[in-house]
């Protein structure tokens, strides 16, 4: 069947451009990790920068996720359960970081926090430093990753109208407990979806963080500014080696992501 | 009065949902509020139970003036036009949410729970998630949910709108049974006047955010107030003495500013040449269409360019599509934009001893 044929040939050319694309570059930096031999991998797995990097990535990471999972649910919830004037505004507002760059992101932080910024004089009395420190840093990662979360869960907030909870307060119940008992439940998968993604995008998060890092070796650097570093100074198998990691924890967030979206869709059925 | 609008006015943006409203209601009736779609039927039930505020007015039950009470203060159980069922709960922690929000004891929960459940005929289906229930099951888990904390007062949408025409039928008496087994006073939107006509004791018409008319289902059908009550209730033909000098023997006297209705009980379809009484008022019409609707038919008929139903007992001579036949009409509702009357046809008058 003619039919057949063009399926086989689409989806022959979907599997080449994916392999070259994506596969073949991601084995190739587990096969140059490795390259000098396991112990030159661990060496520079080890090496007291690098995880000082993984773990300044992993505190931007879990700040940003819970920072943006609080405000994701917090903004959800107002703009699907109430109608108010600039609704419509707010939305577009949460959807910005998605809209910018990321380089943008971390120059507007400079503009408002750096020397010559509006609170630099505010937080210099107070001694608050966050450009080209850690806050700077998990300040660009809150920003990049602001509208995942929200993003994910409004359209299953909106599916669901207010009818059950109006219900349930009709009856009596708080705020806390309509939550917890009855929109919780629902958007539980949604829910951990976008977190997944806001987790992924947190830890390869490079433009934003950038340009806010000032990359101090050992104090402002996150893994993916790391790795940059290590390759310009022409340490190429140890930059493949760290980034070995971060494809690890992709790999690792793709499977999460690929379980959480199944189990969803079965609750859905 | 048990409840009580007054005066109650809503807008949504420049929109009048509701426009002046009052009526009151007894302690223990049956209550439909029925009206087309989007006349306001669900904002007059929400502004009751405090989902809605009104704009101006003043609600009472039980001679409380409720408007500044907060909903779950009220004591009133509401059925949504879906259910609104918690998906995520069993039928049985459905029913006992209300319960548990107040604090009760947990074996007197248990108890009132599965009373309500075998009020309602679900016994063993505690366990059941709502998608495991077919609409009728869900209606009455709704209805049993709204129950438990014992209300004073029940609003329920539409509530048979979301189930077949088969299941609908039984529903209704089932819930007109229940509701006067509890007792509790209640009103129930709807936008079909069989089912109005039906299950309540009283009727209140609304159209376009105002109420029209209030009482009970003979009342409403025998003497509307409105020009609309006229043309809405019944299944009725609108009839205009119009410049083209379309007439009905006996009803020449209609002036061209009114209208009326004439319902398929106000004319009766005799063949031709069997008519014994009252030649004169006889108009001769054409059979368009005949329907049978199982316990009778029902038959268009075409005079002078209006087509009339009538309803025609299986037991009466057959007729055919494209007979000509004699058709009198007895009566008709006439109308302007201020009154309704009903006129009875004059060329059949009894007192008009000229004719005998
Ligand atoms: N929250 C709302 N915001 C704006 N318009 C509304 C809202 N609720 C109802 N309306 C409008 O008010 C009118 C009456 O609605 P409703 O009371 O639901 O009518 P019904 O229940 O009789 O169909 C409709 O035209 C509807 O669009
Ligand atoms: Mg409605």
């Amino acid at each position: 069947m003619k039919n057949n044929a063009t399926k086989n040939i689409l989806i022959s050319i979907s599997i080449l451009f994916i392999t070259i694309m994506l596969v073949i570059p991601l084995i190739a930096v587990i096969i140059y990790s490795l390259q000098d031999g396991i112990e030159a991998y661990k060496i520079a797995i080890f090496d007291k920068y690098t995880i000082k990097a993984l773990q300044l990535t992993l505190l931007a990471t879990v700040s940003a996720v819970v920072i943006n999972t609080f405000f994701g649910i917090f903004a959800a919830w107002i703009i699907t359960k109430f109608s108010f004037r600039g609704k419509h505004f707010l939305t577009t507002l949460i959807d910005i970081p998605f809209a910018i760059s990321p380089v943008i992101a971390g120059l507007i932080y400079i503009l408002v926090f750096g020397r010559t910024g509006w609170a630099y004089d505010f937080l210099q009395a107070y001694d608050i430093k966050i450009v080209f420190a850690v806050p700077g840093i998990i300040l660009a990662t809150i920003f990049v990753t602001f509208p995942f979360v929200s993003r994910e869960i409004i359209p299953v907030l909106n599916a669901q109208g207010k009818d059950e909870e109006e219900a349930a307060a009709l009856m009596g119940a708080s705020g806390f407990k309509i939550f917890t008992k009855i929109t919780l439940p629902h958007i539980k998968w949604a829910l951990l979806y976008g977190i997944i993604l806001c987790t992924a995008r947190a830890m390869g998060e490079f433009g934003a963080v950038s340009v806010l890092s000032g990359h101090l070796r050992g104090k402002t650097n996150t893994l993916p500014l790391h790795i940059e570093m290590l390759y310009n100074e022409f340490q190429l198998s140890s930059a493949f080696a760290v980034s070995s990691i971060l494809v690890i924890m992709a790999v690792i967030i793709l499977i999460l992501r690929t379980i959480v979206e199944y189990k969803g869709k079965k609750a859905g059925e | 009065m048990y409840v009580e609008l007054k005066n109650i006015n809503k807008l949504f943006g420049n929109f009048k949902a509701s426009d002046n409203v009052n009526f009151e209601i007894e302690k223990g009736k049956l209550i439909g509020l029925l009206g087309p779609s989007g006349s306001g039927k669900t904002t007059i039930l929400r502004m009751i139970a405090g989902l809605e505020t009104p704009d101006s007015g003043d609600i009472f039950v039980d001679g409380i003036r409720i408007n500044d009470t907060p909903p779950s203060k009220r004591g009133i159980g509401f059925v949504f036009q879906n259910y609104a069922l918690f998906r995520y709960m069993s039928v049985f922690d459905n029913i006992a949410f209300g319960l548990q929000v107040q604090k009760q004891n947990k074996n007197y929960i248990k108890e009132r729970v599965l009373e309500l459940i075998k009020l309602i005929g679900l016994e063993g289906m505690e366990h059941r998630y709502p998608s495991q229930l077919s609409g009728g099951q869900r209606q009455r888990v709704a209805f049993a949910r709204a129950l438990a904390p014992s209300p004073h007062l029940l609003l329920l949408d539409e509530p048979f709108a979301a189930i077949d025409a088969k299941v609908r039928q039984e529903l209704r008496s089932w819930l007109r049974e229940m509701i006067e087994k509890v007792g509790v006073t209640s009103i129930f939107v709807t936008h079909d006047q069989e089912e109005a006509i039906e299950v309540a004791d009283e009727i209140i018409i609304t159209n376009r955010g105002k109420v029209e008319q209030k009482g009970t289902p003979i009342e409403i059908y025998k003497k509307p107030a409105t020009p609309f009550v006229a043309q809405f209730i019944g299944q009725s033909t609108v009839y205009e003495n119009n410049e083209d000098k379309i007439q009905l023997k006996g009803f020449e006297m209609i002036k061209s500013n009114e209208k009326a209705v004439i319902r398929p009980e106000f004319v009766q379809i005799t063949k031709l040449g069997k008519l014994k009484h009252y030649m004169s008022a006889a108009e001769e019409g054409i059979v368009e269409k005949i329907s049978f609707r199982g316990s009778y038919l029902e038959v268009n008929v075409k005079v002078k360019n209006i087509i009339l139903t009538s309803n025609r007992s299986l037991e009466d001579e057959m007729i055919e599509v494209g007979e000509i036949v004699n058709v009198q009409i007895y009566r008709l509702y006439v109308f302007n934009e201020n009154k309704t009357y009903l006129l009875e046809n004059s060329a059949m008058a009894d007192n008009n001893y000229i004719y005998i």
